[in-house]
């Protein structure tokens, strides 16, 4: 039968779409206007802010110590990061001299909970991706990592552990033994992750190509961490901003290589991610072979006021650059706090990467991201 | 580049739009230079072979309580370098131009630095709150904020 009405008399017309704040795939309360054409978006622009907690004005009200829980809230699934992250800025404003061990100690949680981070971005990719079964191999893992994180300071997510001068506590008899096993357990599972997932066909398919990003649109747009890695640049503060006692520990710099498309795509961004699994493992075993006894706290009055002066630190999370800029007028409390979040810069490039995609692949772009919201809204 | 030669050369293709170096106290120093010029000086920073600071940080907005601020953290990649770019605002009226056709990744901070301090980025390709409402009145960051007792009839 032919149709009565020709083809070219049909028109399309432009969608408004909607997606988030509560979609599972946004990894948080990331909303999402998308105006499609059929399945191609024409244009995806983010909108965030719905968890702002004003975390800037809070820190100019209560001292430099009693901020430090208020940093697990930035990144809650890095928060050893984050506590870490604004211990050594304070510290770098004041002038405080950090105990050997307690440098050490705080290298041992963050790589591990950079590990446990990449477990969380690759089993939730996954996850979005179609399949299910990586995620639970991920949180499998990472519930070893929080038993841990449990034994030195209590907490599982939160763990308000770093203190200006040090960390709150030594570590308790056994753990690094017990992180020697984790570590022993954990490295063959990083191969069977990829015989699992990471090369499968369909997923790679998915990934590959999809959201390029050149070397030089990732430094202009300030993309950080393993998303500036991903598009070839060889870049990490560990290595190339040394802090802490990241010196003396031998790693390598993971980065994007172009293995399945082109270079920087989602793939690579991925796979930066797993290889920095292996790497952690590496700086890890390291840690605990070195780590020398000795004091964990340095002795640092609970309220003490640097001198005015205004210092930017920043370290790297898993989520790229968490900066601290920090103001000082001579009191107990900053006169201004200015958090740089990794992963609020990284949505800046997005409405430019997913012009032209297919509606799917923006849940892609979101995956190799690994945005998480409390960061970005602050 | 140490942060005085790095003044010297701002200085001697920007003559008096060169304010200050602020160094002591200050991690990384701070180039103040005259608000009208900040674009251009921040184009001049990225593009000039010896500087090349091709990577912007962080931008902040700073409230001094007699003055605003806009303060830049720039970094090159190439020459793995830092220095800080500031601007000097009065009270009344804040505006900067924009300096996301210098850096991209500054737009986002931009509309950050507008929806929590009022100072207004001329030129922007695209300047609306971001974390906050879009009708929320006020700007929270700055020192003389009042908080609000009601937000759409919800007691706050």
């Amino acid at each position: 039968m032919k149709p009565n009405v020709p083809v070219e008399a049909l028109h399309t017309q432009e969608m408004l779409i909607n997606m988030g704040p509560q979609h599972p795939s946004t990894h948080g309360v990331l909303r999402v206007i998308l105006r499609t054409d059929g399945e191609v978006v024409v244009n995806a622009r983010p909108d965030v802010g719905y968890l702002h907690r004003g975390l800037e004005k809070i820190g100019e009200r209560v001292t430099y110590a009693q901020f430090m829980p208020f940093t697990d809230r930035l990144d809650y699934l890095a928060a050893m990061n984050c506590n870490c992250a604004w211990a050594w800025a304070v510290e770098n404003l004041a002038g405080i001299e950090v105990p050997e061990r307690a440098e050490y100690i705080r290298v041992i949680v963050c790589e591990l909970n950079r590990i446990s981070s990449h477990l969380i971005a690759f089993g939730s990719f996954t996850a979005d991706m179609g399949a299910f079964t990586p995620f639970l191999y991920s949180i499998r893992e990472r519930e070893k990592v929080n038993d841990l994180f449990e034994a030195a300071c209590g907490n599982r997510l939160t763990y308000n552990y770093a203190r200006v001068g040090g960390v709150s506590a030594d570590l308790p008899q056994g753990f690094l033994e017990k992180t020697k096993e984790f570590l022993d357990y954990f490295e063959p599972k990083i191969d069977e992750y990829n015989n699992l997932i990471s090369y499968n066909k369909i997923f790679v398919h998915r990934l590959a190509n999809v959201a390029a990003i050149s070397a030089d649109n990732a430094v202009a747009y300030g993309l950080t961490g393993p998303n500036l890695r991903g598009s070839g640049v060889s870049f990490d503060l560990r290595r190339d901003e040394p802090y802490s006692v990241y010196p003396k520990l031998e790693f390598d710099v993971c980065v994007g290589t172009g293995e399945r498309g082109v270079l920087g795509d989602c793939f690579d961004r991925y796979m930066v991610r797993i290889n920095e699994m292996r790497q952690s493992v590496r700086i890890l075993r390291q840690a605990v072979a070195q780590i020398p006894e000795g004091p964990v706290l340095a002795k640092v009055p609970r309220v003490f006021k640097p001198a005015a002066g205004e210092v930017y630190f920043r370290s790297e999370c898993p989520r790229g650059e968490t900066g601290f800029y920090i103001i000082s007028d001579g009191t107990g409390n900053p006169s201004r706090l200015k958090i740089r979040a990794g992963s609020f810069v990284t949505m800046n490039i997005f409405e430019t990467v997913t012009r032209g995609l297919m509606i799917a692949d923006i849940v892609a772009v979101i995956g190799s991201f690994d945005i998480i919201l409390p960061e970005i809204d602050r | 580049m140490e942060p005085q030669a790095l003044f010297d050369a701002v200085k001697a293709k920007f003559g008096d739009a060169a304010l200050e170096l602020q160094v002591t106290g200050f991690r990384p120093a701070f180039v103040v230079v005259a608000p009208a010029s900040i674009a251009d000086i921040a184009r001049f920073l990225r593009d000039d072979p010896a500087m090349r600071f091709d990577s912007l940080m962080c931008l902040s907005g700073v409230d001094y309580k007699d003055r605003f601020a806009v303060a830049c953290h720039l970094y090159s990649m190439r020459h793995r370098h830092a220095i800080g770019l500031k601007a000097y605002l009065p009270k009344e009226n804040p505006l900067l131009p924009s300096m996301d056709a210098v850096w991209p990744a500054a737009n986002f901070m931009e509309r950050e630095t507008y929806d929590l301090f009022g100072i207004v980025f001329e030129g922007s390709k695209d300047l609306r709150r971001i974390l906050l409402p879009e009708d929320w009145e006020g700007h929270p960051l700055r020192k003389d904020y009042k908080y609000p007792d009601f937000y759409h009839g919800i007691k706050v």
